[in-house]
């Protein structure tokens, strides 16, 4: 008996209870659906996270006060220490000369009170220089940004973020308008508004438009809470863009050897990451995700498959003549076997192919959802197409192995004999 | 499909000859001894006690015996569905009490046409491939002339696309017949093959096998509880207790072809 054969036994078996067949393979049609749906949905998850990373610019390196300290009990993570300096800024920017494009310092200042207009909105401001444009990848949609002069200059000037602006001047023009800005409860400054931002995007704490820029300068000797002569130049992280991507290692070296010098420390009180770990870190965290959807998915995969295994058992019962018929004109054991596993497969697979389709319909369908304003795409990846119908075949023969077995030692005698 | 006509010896010259019999040439059947024990929790059944039997090829034979003979025991031995406990039986020259379950598989798709008393036809398939399904099993090429042909000489070469549910039981037998044909087995064993049918119908199936045993020399055993369907044949085998009691020579087998000719013909019309 071969494939051909067995098939068209099989499908004659399945078209004589048509209802049967459907039920039957409509737990795997649900299981693959549901893989298939989920992990479009991850998978378009981990892409808009991935692209809002990349968005940030690329050949990124971030430079943050810490210690690496291998030998140590007690890791207290990057960013508690307090090393990093403008001045370190300003060297790298010196030195590192045609490897690197730009070097950004910042210094971030949450929970700023900005009243202008008789609109009161708290945000966070961030003291910057003024490459920090560049490697962010920032646009104003009206005014200037920052530029280096007013850097220099310590110049009271603010670039809005686009909800900020949109909370404290609604529909008019905010530009040469003035806020005033206050950290720590103090009485605070008047700045006087150069730029409003282009909308970017992102939710909560993400969002990147309810924040404000000053030159960092400006940020260092009039917000600073700790105005002593050492704490005075202290920044969180200093941004540089790599002139190409293959001189990223080189780079990350010579930062390494320059911030080592000047800070006359054995141990390294720095902290150097790339966008490329930030990004894998991300898509390995997304992944993991994505592949717990599709394990949950999976699980109602499995249920299917014992509704196969429970099918194919009944049918094995009802057929238990014909099985006797076959075997006394000269089927063997595996001609049995291998006609109900083939019947076990055709269910499964035929489950997983309207499943497929039904599952990229899905996705497609919950790509187009607005859900507040946001969209989460969704991407039918070949491979969890191939993946869902590959499990679900699988599904099919581990489950039809038993019921195929059990036909497979009927004795004829008594399967003959039958009612 | 060639037939070989090959009738070693005409039966019916030997009609007189006393029922233990000599063997003549090589037989297509031969049985020594055989014996079948079965366990049942404490006891044991003793379902064959030794039996001997020759049959030649060519030969057409009924098997009688009242229910708990051992004659269902017997038949499931010849037909290789059942090996017996102890003793020989031989299938055309195959000595078939070792075999193994997939050997015993394939002298059965080779050697042996089953004909059963409830038909045994697959549901909802066409006659033309109940007569395929021994050829599938045997890897046969070319399976739907085979099928077609063995529709045809069992006179039901315009029914070959009808399923059982479209048939009579007569017609059903018939499939059931060419699909006992269709591999030239050596013998055709039928379990009471006229048991679920009307007297014509039972007549019919007679006249068929007389006429393949006649015609083309096919080796048919039966078992039957009818006198009347024994008296077709040449030679009647009685079975008491898991032993042979009788084996008789039939001086004048009734020809079926006579009796339907007395029969009230109201269904021919």
């Amino acid at each position: 008996m071969n494939v051909l054969e067995g098939t068209r036994v099989a499908l004659r078996a399945l078209l004589a209870n048509k209802l049967r067949g459907i039920l039957t393979m409509l737990g795997v049609i649900i299981g693959v659906a549901a893989v298939i749906a989920l992990m479009s949905l991850g998978k378009g998850a981990q892409t808009q996270i991935t692209e809002q990373v990349q968005s940030l610019g690329t050949n990124l390196l971030f430079v943050n006060p810490g210690q690496n300290r291998p030998q140590g009990n007690v890791n207290t993570g990057a960013g508690n220490a307090q090393t990093l300096t403008l001045e370190d800024a300003e060297a790298l920017a010196a030195e590192l000369g045609p490897l690197v494009t730009a070097v950004a310092a910042e210094r971030g200042v949450p929970g700023t009170q900005l009243i202008a207009n008789g609109q009161n909105w708290q945000t966070r401001i961030t003291g910057i220089t003024a490459d920090y444009a560049v490697v962010r990848n920032y646009a104003v949609a009206s005014g200037e940004f920052i530029t280096e002069n007013q850097v220099d200059s310590r110049a009271t000037v603010i670039v809005l973020g686009s909800a900020v602006a949109q909370n404290l001047f609604g529909e008019n023009d905010p530009i040469n308008q003035t806020v005033r800005v206050s950290a720590f409860g103090r009485t605070g400054t008047n700045a006087r508004v150069i730029g409003v931002l282009a909308p970017k995007g992102g939710t909560g704490a993400q969002n990147s438009d309810d924040q404000a820029f000053m030159p960092l300068t400006t940020v260092l000797t009039r917000l600073n809470p700790a105005r002593s002569a050492q704490a005075g130049n202290l920044v969180s992280t200093i941004t540089l863009q790599v002139a190409s991507e293959e001189q990223i290692d080189t780079t990350i070296q010579a930062i390494g050897e320059l911030l080592r010098t000047r800070h006359r420390s054995a141990q390294d009180d720095f902290v150097i990451s790339s966008q490329r770990d930030y990004l894998s870190a991300v898509s390995q965290v997304t992944g993991v995700f994505t592949a717990f959807l599709g394990s949950v998915a999976g699980i109602s995969l499995v249920v299917g498959g014992i509704g196969i295994m429970n099918i194919m058992l009944v049918s094995v019962t009802e057929r238990t003549r014909e099985i006797g018929i076959r075997k006394a004109v000269g089927a063997r054991r595996k001609d049995i076997l291998s006609q109900f596993l083939i019947e076990a497969l055709v269910v499964s697979v035929a489950g997983g192919a309207i499943g497929v389709a039904i599952g990229i319909v899905i996705s497609r369908v919950a790509g187009q959802i607005n859900l507040n304003g946001q969209v989460i795409p969704s991407i039918v990846a070949p491979e969890s197409v191939a993946l869902a119908f590959t499990v679900s075949a699988m599904v099919g023969l581990f489950f039809g192995i038993y019921p195929a077995m059990r036909a497979s030692r009927l004795n004829p005698i008594q399967a003959l004999r039958y009612e | 499909m060639v037939m070989t006509l090959i009738r070693p010896e005409a039966p019916t010259k030997r009609t007189g000859d006393p029922p233990t019999l000599t063997p003549v040439g090589t037989p297509v059947i031969r049985i020594r001894e055989i014996a079948k024990r079965y366990q049942m929790a404490e006891t044991t059944v003793h379902a064959l006690r030794g039996a001997d039997l020759d049959v030649q090829p060519g030969e057409l034979i009924a098997i009688m015996g009242p229910s708990g003979s051992g004659k269902s025991t017997l038949m499931n031995m010849i037909g290789c569905l059942d090996q017996p406990t102890s003793g020989s039986y031989q299938l055309d020259g195959i000595e078939t009490s070792t075999l193994s379950e997939d050997e015993l598989a394939r002298v059965r798709n080779r050697k042996i046409g089953f004909v059963f008393q409830s038909f045994n036809l697959l549901p909802r398939v066409p006659a033309v491939e109940q007569v395929e399904l021994p050829l599938i099993y045997a890897g046969v090429k070319h399976r739907r002339a085979r099928a077609t042909a063995a529709l045809e000489a069992v006179g039901l070469g315009d029914r070959l696309f009808h399923k059982p549910s479209e048939m009579s039981g007569g017609q059903q037998q018939r499939v059931a017949i060419a699909r006992a044909l269709v591999t030239d087995p050596a013998i055709i064993l039928a379990d009471e093959p006229t048991g679920n049918l009307d007297t014509r119908s039972s007549e019919e199936i007679m006249e068929l096998f007389q006429t393949l045993n006649t015609d083309r020399g096919i080796t048919i055993l039966f078992v039957t509880h009818e006198p009347d369907i024994a008296a077709h044949t040449q030679r009647i085998v009685h079975i008491r207790d898991g032993r042979i009691q009788t084996d008789e020579r039939v001086a004048e087998p009734v020809r079926a072809t006579d009796i339907l000719a007395r029969l009230p013909t109201e269904e021919a019309a």
